[in-house]
C-alpha cells in the first residue's frame, strides 16, 4: 500500500500499540531545555523512576541565557536557579548537557541538526513547540508538554495518537529578495493559525527541493504556527550533503553514513498515496510578508496595508480590530510606514549562519537608522565562530547592530533582552502573540532580509527596492 | 492524576478566538521550577495593564467568582508547548475549557489538548452553535459529563446537549484519574523488543 513519508516514520516507531487507540511510539532523540524539564525530574524522583535512555537525551540552555555581558553570570535570580537545577538533573540522571561553558551551546533547534544528532527518519520530541524545525530533515519532530517529557525520560516512548496529514506544494522559483520566511507566513496567513490542527505537513514541490536546510528548517519551524503537529520535508541530497559536511560528532561517516544514505532513501511519501487535506502555492506570485496583528495569520505584502477589520479570512472582526489598536496601528495604513524601534535577528526560525549572512548582505556599507536598535544573536555558539571568521560581526557592529552571544533571546523575552511596553519591533522570530517579546511590546514578524532593510530604513521597506 | 467523571459548573466567557499559550500565562512566568503557584498569574498581561487592572476583563468580573467552565473561541491554547498555561487555569478554579470549532480550525491546540488531559483538565470541543447560544445567553451553567461524552448548556430557554470528541486512552486516564507513566511502564517488554530491533545510524559515543 502506498504511504505518506509521516506514515512511513510513524509505523517504524511503533513500540506498542494500546488497547482504545494509543500508541507506545518509540523516541529516537530527546532534546531538553531549562524551562520545561524541571518539573518532569522531579516527578520522576517523587515515583523512584530513572532516565531510560540518557543516551538518547541532550540537554542545553537557550531560553533564560543571557546574550550580553558576561554570560556565564546569569544576574536573574529565577533564571539562574532554572539553568543551575537543570545543570543538577542532567548530572543526576547521566543526561550530555551543553551549558554556557559549553563550545556546544545554544538553542536547541540549532544544535541538534548542527552536532548530528538530527538525523532523516527519527522521532524527536522536546518540551518545545519548535520542535517541528527537525522535521526539515525528514523526521518526525513535534512539541510536548512537561508531563510527556516526564514519560519521554521514563520510558523512551510518548503515549499519543497518529495525527492526519496535509500537503503544501510550493511550486516555482522564488522571486529575488523573496525568502523561506516569506513562504511559511503566506502559509499561514492563507490556512489560518488553526488551519493545520490535528495534522502533520508535508512541504512538498519544487520550491521547497531548492532550498537549503536553512531554509527547510524556517519554513518546518514556523509549522506549529499554523497549528500542525509537526512539518516535514523529504530528504534528498541537500539533505545527505549537510549531514555529511563539517564537524557533526554525532552523525555517522564513512561506511555507516553511506548505509545510511541508502536507507534514507526510502523516506519518501509514495506515488499514490493519499494526504487528508492539500494546499498550494505558486511561489512566483509571492511577495516580502510582515504580519500586522497579533497571531502569525494576520500577515500581509510588504506592499499592501493593515487591513479594515471585515477583510481578514478566518478572523472576526472584533478579534481584528483588538490586534490592530493593541498594535497601534489604524486600518488601511500602508506597511511601508509603519515605523520600528527595534530589529530582532536570531531565534529558532532565522539565526543560522545562512541567516546572517542574508542580513548581513543587506546590512553591509550601510548604517542603521538612528534611534533604532539592532540585536543580531546567533543561534549557537558555533554559529557565532562561524559568524566572526567570516568577519560577519565585524559588518553588523559597523552598521550600528549589536552583536551578542547564542541563546533564544527576544523572541520571548525570558533574559533580559525584552521589548519596553509600545515598542515596535521588526523581528525574524516566529511569534507576535501579544507581549510575546516583552510586556506591550509590538511585533511585526519578517525574514533576516526584511528586518535588516527595516533597521536601516527606520520602517518597514520592501527589500527588493534595496 | 485528579480524576474527571462529570462536572457541572457556571462558566466566564471569553469572546477571543486564538487565545495563544503567551496570553494565558506570560514567559516571564515560566522561570518556576515547580508546579504551584499559577493560578494566580493566569492571563496577567490581559487582565492588566502597567500594573492596573483592566476592569471589562471577564477574570476582573464579578462573575468570574465561583466560575469554574471556561468558554472561548476557537484555537484555543495556540502557541507554545508550556504545560503552565494548563497549570495556570486549572490552579485559578476552572475544571474544563469549552471552545467550539470554528472556519478551519478546531476549538483546542494540540500540544494544549494533550497537556490537559494530562492533568485532569478537560478541554470541551463544541459547535459554534453550542458556543454562540452560550455567549448570546450571558453564560450560564454547563454539564459536563465525561462518562458520557456529552457537553449540556442550561440555559433559560431548556438544556442544550451535544457529544465532544476525546480519545479513548485520554478518557480511560481521566474517568480512573491513574498515571499514565505507571501504565505505560507495564508495556516495558515490547518496548525492550522494539530497541533490540532498532537502527541507530548515528555515533553515540559522547
Amino acid at each position: 500500500m502506498s504511504k505518506t513519508l509521516y506514515e512511513k516514520i510513524w509505523d517504524g516507531h511503533v513500540a506498542a500499540a494500546l488497547p482504545g487507540g494509543d500508541t507506545l511510539l518509540y523516541i529516537d532523540r530527546h532534546l531538553v531545555h531549562e524551562v520545561t524539564s524541571a518539573q518532569a525530574f522531579d516527578g520522576l524522583r517523587l515515583h523512584g523512576r530513572g532516565v531510560r535512555r540518557p543516551d538518547l537525551t541532550f540537554a542545553t540552555a537557550d531560553h533564560n541565557v543571557p546574550t550580553a555581558g558576561d554570560r556565564l553570570h546569569v544576574e536573574d535570580l529565577l533564571s539562574r536557579t532554572q539553568i543551575t537545577t537543570l545543570q543538577r538533573n542532567c548530572a543526576e540522571f547521566g543526561i550530555e548537557y551543553y551549558g554556557m561553558e559549553s563550545d556546544r551551546q545554544g538553542i536547541v533547534h540549532v544544535i541538534g541538526p548542527e552536532l548530528g544528532l538530527t538525523l532523516p527518519g527519527q522521532t524527536i520530541v522536546c518540551g518545545d513547540s519548535h520542535t517541528s524545525t527537525h522535521g526539515a530533515f525528514g523526521s518526525l519532530a513535534f512539541g510536548i508538554g512537561t508531563s510527556e517529557v516526564e514519560h519521554v525520560l521514563a520510558t523512551q516512548t510518548l503515549r499519543t495518537t497518529r495525527s492526519r496529514t496535509f500537503a503544501v506544494e510550493v511550486e516555482g522559483a522564488l522571486p529575488v529578495g523573496v525568502t523561506a520566511k516569506d513562504v511559511i507566513l503566506r502559509v499561514i496567513r492563507d490556512i489560518g493559525a488553526g488551519g493545520a490542527t490535528g495534522h502533520v505537513i508535508e512541504y512538498r514541490g519544487s520550491t521547497i527541493r531548492s532550498l537549503d536546510m536553512a531554509g527547510r528548517m524556517t519554513i518546518c519551524n514556523m509549522s506549529i504556527e499554523g497549528g500542525a503537529r509537526a512539518g516535514l520535508i523529504a530528504p534528498d541530497d541537500t539533505t545527505f550533503a549537510y549531514v555529511a559536511e563539517g564537524n557533526r560528532p554525532f552523525a555517522p561517516r564513512g561506511a555507516a553514513l553511506e548505509a545510511a544514505i541508502e536507507r534514507w532513501r526510502t523516506l519518501v511519501t509514495d506515488a499514490g498515496a493519499a494526504f487528508d487535506k492539500t494546499y498550494r502555492l505558486d511561489a512566483a506570485q509571492l511577495l516580502p510578508q510582515v504580519t500586522w496583528g497579533t497571531s502569525p495569520a494576520m500577515t500581509t505584502d510588504v506592499t499592501g496595508r493593515v487591513p479594515q477589520p471585515d477583510e481578514v479570512a478566518f478572523v472576526n472582526p472584533q478579534d481584528v480590530e483588538r490586534a490592530i489598536a493593541y498594535m497601534g496601528l489604524r486600518a488601511g495604513q500602508p506597511i511601508e510606514e509603519i515605523t520600528v524601534d527595534v530589529v530582532f535577528i536570531g531565534s529558532c526560525t532565522n539565526s543560522r549562519i545562512e541567516d546572517l549572512r542574508a542580513a548581513a548582505r543587506i546590512l553591509e556599507g550601510r548604517r542603521v537608522a538612528a534611534g533604532v536598535q539592532v540585536l543580531v544573536v546567533p543561534g549557537s555558539h558555533q554559529v557565532q565562530v562561524a559568524a566572526e571568521a567570516e568577519g560577519l560581526d565585524r559588518i553588523f557592529t559597523a552598521a550600528g547592530c549589536e552583536w551578542r552571544y547564542a541563546g533564544c533571546s527576544m523572541c520571548l523575552g525570558m533574559n533580559p533582552d525584552q521589548l519596553r511596553p509600545q515598542q515596535r519591533s521588526a523581528s525574524t522570530s516566529n511569534r507576535n502573540f501579544e507581549g510575546r517579546q516583552g510586556p506591550g511590546g509590538r511585533t511585526h514578524l519578517v525574514s533576516p532580509e526584511m528586518a535588516a532593510a527595516a533597521a536601516v530604513a527606520g520602517h518597514f521597506v520592501d527589500v527588493r527596492a534595496l | 492524576m485528579e480524576a474527571f467523571v462529570r462536572h457541572r459548573g457556571r462558566c466566564l466567557l471569553l469572546d477571543r478566538a486564538n487565545v495563544d499559550t503567551d496570553a494565558i500565562i506570560p514567559a516571564r512566568f515560566l522561570k518556576k521550577i515547580d508546579r504551584v503557584g499559577f493560578g494566580e498569574l493566569l492571563f496577567m498581561d490581559v487582565k492588566q495593564k502597567d500594573g492596573v487592572p483592566v476592569p471589562d476583563f471577564p477574570l476582573n468580573r464579578p462573575e468570574a467568582e465561583g466560575a469554574t467552565i471556561l468558554v472561548a473561541r476557537q484555537n484555543f491554547g495556540c502557541g507554545s508547548s508550556r504545560e503552565h498555561a494548563v497549570w495556570a487555569i486549572s490552579q485559578w478554579g476552572f475544571r474544563a475549557v469549552v471552545a467550539p470549532q470554528g472556519g478551519t480550525s478546531p476549538g483546542f491546540a494540540d500540544i494544549f489538548r494533550n497537556n490537559s488531559y494530562k492533568n485532569g483538565f478537560l478541554p470541551v470541543e463544541v459547535s459554534e452553535t453550542f458556543a454562540d447560544r452560550l455567549f448570546a445567553a450571558g453564560g450560564g451553567e454547563v454539564t459536563v459529563d465525561l462518562e458520557k461524552r456529552t457537553v449540556t448548556a442550561h440555559l433559560p430557554d431548556g438544556d442544550v446537549t451535544e457529544t465532544f470528541p476525546v480519545p479513548d486512552g485520554a478518557r480511560r486516564m481521566l474517568l480512573e484519574g491513574l498515571d499514565e507513566i505507571g501504565l505505560s511502564l507495564h508495556h516495558v517488554e515490547a518496548i525492550t523488543a522494539y530497541e533490540q530491533a532498532r537502527w541507530e545510524p548515528g555515533v553515540m559515543q559522547v
